[in-house]
């Protein structure tokens, strides 16, 4: 099992580390699905077939597909130009290192029992087990979800057909105009 | 087995090679793209202890952090192409037309 991790853990860090380096929008994208579908058989191991399967589905099936049409239809793959600023690299680079150190004190400190993981009960994380906490114990926020997915269509749409919409409303202003 | 701090250890990681990508990179989407990965390095912190307490609600949270997540991608992205539209171009150096 151990063996099983490691080689997982190196895939998703090997792909985010690429996903930062390669200069290329696409690739970066590319990188980001097998980052998330690494992280996704991670979460099955961890006892969380739901969640894994949701994260294939929301993430690698619709946010990647998101980002690689509008990078497409952006045609903003490479950016001109080179690195303007170049010892801002090493900020931030010395300021990771400081934010990693600080995490990792703050798991072995306060995360509490750090041990082996014990193999989980039959059934725990199952669809159907998740469903009854999520509509017993969370009901309020899950309206509370959904109308903010409404909000976000809504506003999607908005934001993206504003010159569309501008337009009409002058064409309906235009009598107004001439009384 | 594998102990529980292998997987926080390696959710950190995640998060600050999101956290460096947000700082180093110029180009808009894939900004967008490391705060995507933030997201998915805390919610591994989130399995990882569902499972340390056996907890189901961690797993509730993490559904909520994926949904808000994709409704976030959504917006942004709209606002990424308005602001394509009128600046041609996706380089966050030069979106400074707020600078005072």
């Amino acid at each position: 099992m151990i063996i099983v991790f490691f080689v997982l853990a190196f895939v998703a860090v090997g792909c985010a580390i690429s996903m930062l380096i390669t200069r290329n929008a696409i690739y970066s994208a590319l990188f980001l699905v097998l980052n998330f579908a690494t992280v996704a058989i991670l979460y099955l191991i961890l006892g969380a077939p739901f969640i894994a399967l949701s994260q294939i589905t929301v993430y690698a099936g619709s946010v990647i597909v998101l980002f690689l049409f509008v990078v497409m239809l952006l045609g903003a793959e490479r950016l001109p130009g080179g690195e303007p600023l170049r010892w801002q690299r090493f900020i931030a680079m010395a300021l990771g290192l400081v934010l990693a150190v600080n995490l990792g004190l703050a798991i072995t400190q306060q995360a509490g029992d750090l041990g082996m993981l014990a193999a989980p009960e039959k059934g725990f994380g199952a669809p159907v087990e998740v469903g009854r906490v999520l509509f017993s114990q969370y009901v309020l926020p899950v309206q509370i979800v959904a109308f903010i997915l409404l909000v976000a269509v809504v506003g999607a749409v908005v934001l993206s057909r504003s010159e569309e919409i501008s337009h009409r409303r002058e064409l309906y202003r235009k009598p107004e105009a001439k009384e | 087995m594998v102990p529980a701090s292998y997987y926080l250890i390696l959710s950190v990681v995640l998060f600050v090679l999101g956290a460096l990508g947000v700082l180093l990179r110029r180009n808009a989407l894939v900004v967008f793209m490391s705060l995507e990965m933030m997201f998915n390095a805390s919610n591994l912190a989130f399995i990882t202890f569902a499972r340390m307490y056996n907890a189901l609600s961690a797993q509730v949270v993490v559904f909520f952090v994926m949904t808000v997540a994709a409704a976030e991608v959504a917006i942004g992205l709209a606002l990424m192409v308005e602001i394509f539209r009128s600046k041609r171009s996706v380089d966050i150096d030069q979106m400074n037309t707020l600078k005072g």
